[in-house]
């Protein structure tokens, strides 16, 4: 009896210990990194702790990042810490979006490494890879690794080696405005004008009808109208992914495996089939619900226009619903978040026709990527950089910030609990982990086209949907273009080299990886 | 002075010729002839496939080619009318004159892109204070930006007002250098100021302009920034010029093989038509 006393005193001796060393380390050093302040240092191999005991003086880090203040922002604030901890001097170049692959890419292809590191885009990787240092295996075993969810880690991998360092998690899905869609006047009326439900949608032609009837009057009561949905549909500003967050639901059929972009057997573009046509079709019905100038909006603007409360819907990536979210949006605690809405039918390529019933596909677009230069000199510096950067206090701090482009990509992350501490509403807290993590388990899911000359094919269909959603081309035609021109790039790369390629992301849409 | 003597003092200018003219357009041509991209990253040899890729496949570039002389012609020749009218206003005894010289060059010393900037924020359609000033007034919302052919007529907007101070500079530093003889003959003959310049202002004024215009064409038909910040092309590709185009194919898509061959048939389209205007210019305004 007497022993089992010692050992519990013991024990909680122990444990009183341990959890008060925490605390005193995270006093520590959140009150000299106040960014961390929520949370203060977590323990693990790349916290601020660990990293103090590095010595990097006399070195230099250089990293090549995107403009101030989406990713650029953290990139800049790691940068700063990760230098104060461990000495070394941080470089940090600042570049718009579009010319992020070129300045890495000219150099890599003269055989030089002017930035150790190297931000971009996760379909960058199949064009970087052969120019990046694969992430070696102690920052793979990791624990912060280990949370890391399965899509992350197959978007951030190639044929199972790691190049990217994952940052970020990206995927698009629908954003309302929970207080227009759970209002139950609205509801009355819109079944009095419509004789439907107002809901959130769940097909495209649902979420059509919805935005075409909320579009071009005041909803909210403040003096301004209000309008259908704020999309990202200016040429060249990532148009083409939303197009194919659109598409996906009516030509991702889970029937028909082997590919959503190409048939995998043939190589034949699939991007001019009945499916793709309908999204396209519908996009152009987009055009009129959508505020006065959305045809030209990138996503900057589609980010300011439904965070700032001026429509009722989008569908994008998860900046503009954190945005939406910060105590000081207009319409914080008033957003929804849901799946990307379906369709009834879907394409069926082998039998050449629609199969009817509901049907959903999640589109994993890509998000932000970085990876360390092969020829850096200083690849260990660079990783505990990564490391650091994307270590589990920063990560919490990144997550609840809109403007920093760092979005949930760890199981972890899909706990309301995250959300709440930092003021969401608990129902939307937990709609929107449910969204991401009934995301994360589909098994009908669409990965961005990675393959060599990925920019060419994107680009392609993004000038053709243009010229569909201008009304220079119809539908049809505006795909037949861009089928053609995918062909035509197809026989430049070669067929068998992009098949290669389009196998790896394939089989992780077929859920074979 | 020996001959061999003379090329000393001359390599100094041959040697940067080469170096930032001759060198520059034969790695253009030599890269042009190859297939270099984001997958082959090296300067094989494809003979002339990018040319006949060019002319046999690419109607993009020549429709972005033939808006962009309508956009440069356009602007130019808007610039030379309002560009002469501010230089005549300002050659004249009037008050406040030198404000005024100052007045009309502030948009040529402002940053074109950061100029840019803000234009797009007034044509903004639907947050933009232009659209909110007109729809006062009852008119809009006016689709600035959005619209394939009002789009096209912002462009020269912004261009027009951006690029006129430099055209009425040259045109009144031009006026400034006239002889006042023929002025006095004509006044003394009781000329109209109508009169005195179609048949005094006008044609002496001629050599000036056509050198005003050929550098304004030169220049507008550089035009990228503005399209790059203004519309990005859009919508669809009603905006799109060649400069853009060669940007998208070498830059964004990474195409360096093919955007040189369009940077070089481009020059020489440029160098030939160019030639032409100035031929047909000094033909029509100067007469013997």
């Amino acid at each position: 009896m007497k022993m089992k006393t010692i050992k519990t005193c013991v024990t909680a001796l122990i444990s009183a210990l341990l959890v008060f060393s925490n605390v005193a380390y995270a006093d520590k050093w959140s009150d000299q990194f106040p960014h961390i302040k929520a949370t203060g240092d977590i323990p693990g191999e790349c916290s601020y702790e660990s990293m103090s005991k590095k010595d990097y003086s006399g070195k230099t880090l250089k990293i090549n990042t995107h403009a101030v203040p989406v990713m650029g922002e953290p990139t800049a604030l790691h940068a700063e810490q990760f230098a104060k901890l461990t000495g070394a001097k941080v470089d940090v170049t600042h570049t718009p979006a579009g010319d992020l692959y070129a300045k890495a890419m000219v150099p890599f292809q003269a055989g030089q490494a002017p930035y150790d590191i190297v931000f971009g885009f996760s379909n960058f990787i199949n064009d970087w890879r052969r120019y990046l240092a694969p992430v070696p295996k102690k920052y793979t075993d990791m624990k912060q690794m280990k949370d890391v969810t399965p899509s992350h880690i197959g978007i951030a991998s190639w044929d199972g080696v790691m190049y990217q360092f994952p940052v970020d998690g990206d995927r698009h899905y629908l954003k309302y405005r929970k207080d227009v869609i759970d209002n139950p006047e609205y509801q009355k009326k819109y079944k009095a004008d419509t004789g439907k439900e107002l809901k959130v949608p769940t097909t495209w032609k649902e979420y059509g009808e919805m935005a075409a009837y909320f579009n071009d009057w005041d909803w909210d009561g403040d003096g301004e109208k209000e309008y259908g949905s704020a999309e990202v549909m200016k040429k060249d500003d990532l148009m083409y992914a939303a197009f194919y967050s659109r598409s996906a639901a009516y030509s991702k059929n889970p029937k028909t495996p082997g590919g959503f972009f190409f048939d995998l057997e043939t190589m034949t573009p699939l991007i001019n089939n009945p499916g793709f046509v309908e999204a396209l079709t519908d996009w152009v019905a987009a055009t009129k619900y959508v505020p006065p100038g959305g045809i030209n909006f990138g996503l900057g603007d589609e980010i300011g226009s439904f965070g700032g409360g001026q429509t009722l819907f989008s569908f994008s990536w998860d900046d503009a619903f954190v945005a939406a979210m910060q105590p000081d949006s207009p319409i914080n605690n008033k957003v929804g978040a849901a799946q990307l809405p379906g369709s009834t039918k879907v394409w069926n390529r082998k039998t050449n026709s629609w199969d009817e019933g509901f049907n959903q596909a999640p589109f994993f677009v890509w998000g932000w990527a970085v990876g360390v230069a092969k020829k850096s000199k200083e690849q260990e510096m660079a990783f505990d950089y990564l490391c650091f950067f994307a270590n589990e206090a920063n990560h919490q701090a990144d997550i609840g910030i809109g403007r920093f482009g760092v979005n949930p990509f760890r199981d972890a992350d899909f706990q309301a609990d995250v959300w709440t501490q930092i003021g969401w509403d608990k129902d939307i807290a937990q709609s929107y982990v449910d969204t991401l993590a009934e995301m994360e388990k589909s098994k009908n899911r669409v990965f961005p086209l990675r393959v060599p000359g990925t920019f060419e094919f994107n680009a392609a269909l993004a000038t053709a949907a243009a010229k569909a959603l201008a009304g220079q081309l119809s539908p049809q035609d505006a795909l037949d273009e861009a089928a053609k021109q995918w062909n035509d790039i197809l026989n430049r790369v070669g067929k068998d080299n992009v098949r290669k390629a389009y196998s790896v992301g394939v089989a992780m849409e077929d859920n074979k990886l | 002075m020996n001959f061999k003597h003379k090329f000393v003092f001359l390599f100094p200018g041959l040697f940067v010729l080469i170096g930032i003219l001759i060198f520059p357009i034969i790695f253009t041509i030599r890269l042009s002839l190859s297939g270099w991209n984001s997958y082959t990253p090296e300067m094989n040899f494809i003979g002339i496939t990018n040319y006949i890729r060019l002319f046999t496949d690419d109607p993009r570039f020549w429709e972005s080619f033939f808006r962009l002389s309508f956009l440069s012609v356009s602007t130019v020749i808007l610039q030379y009318i309002i560009g002469f009218a501010l230089a005549l206003m300002v050659w004249k005894e009037i008050k406040f004159k030198r404000f005024f010289r100052v007045i009309f060059l502030i948009p040529m010393m402002t940053t074109p892109v950061i100029m840019t900037v803000i234009w797009r924020t007034f044509f903004h359609e639907s947050l933009g204070p232009v659209n909110d000033l007109l729809g006062h007034i009852g008119i809009g919302p006016i689709l600035w930006l959005s619209d394939p052919v009002i789009a096209k007529f912002t462009v020269i907007i912004v261009e027009v007002w951006q690029w006129t101070p430099f055209m009425f500079l040259l045109l009144l530093a031009g006026l400034l250098s006239l002889p006042k003889e023929p002025f006095l003959a004509a006044a003394i003959d009781g000329a109209s100021p109508f009169r005195k310049f179609v048949y005094v202002t006008f044609p002496l004024m001629a050599p000036i302009s056509i050198g005003a215009i050929i550098i304004r064409l030169i220049e507008a038909s550089k035009i990228m920034d503005t399209v790059f910040v203004l519309t990005s092309g859009g919508p669809g590709t009603a905006t799109e010029t060649s400069s853009f185009y060669i940007y998208i194919k070498g830059l964004r898509e990474f195409q360096m093989g093919y955007a040189a061959t369009l940077s070089f048939t481009y020059l020489v389209i440029m160098i030939i038509s160019l030639t032409i205007i100035a031929k047909v210019l000094t033909k029509l305004m100067i007469k013997e």
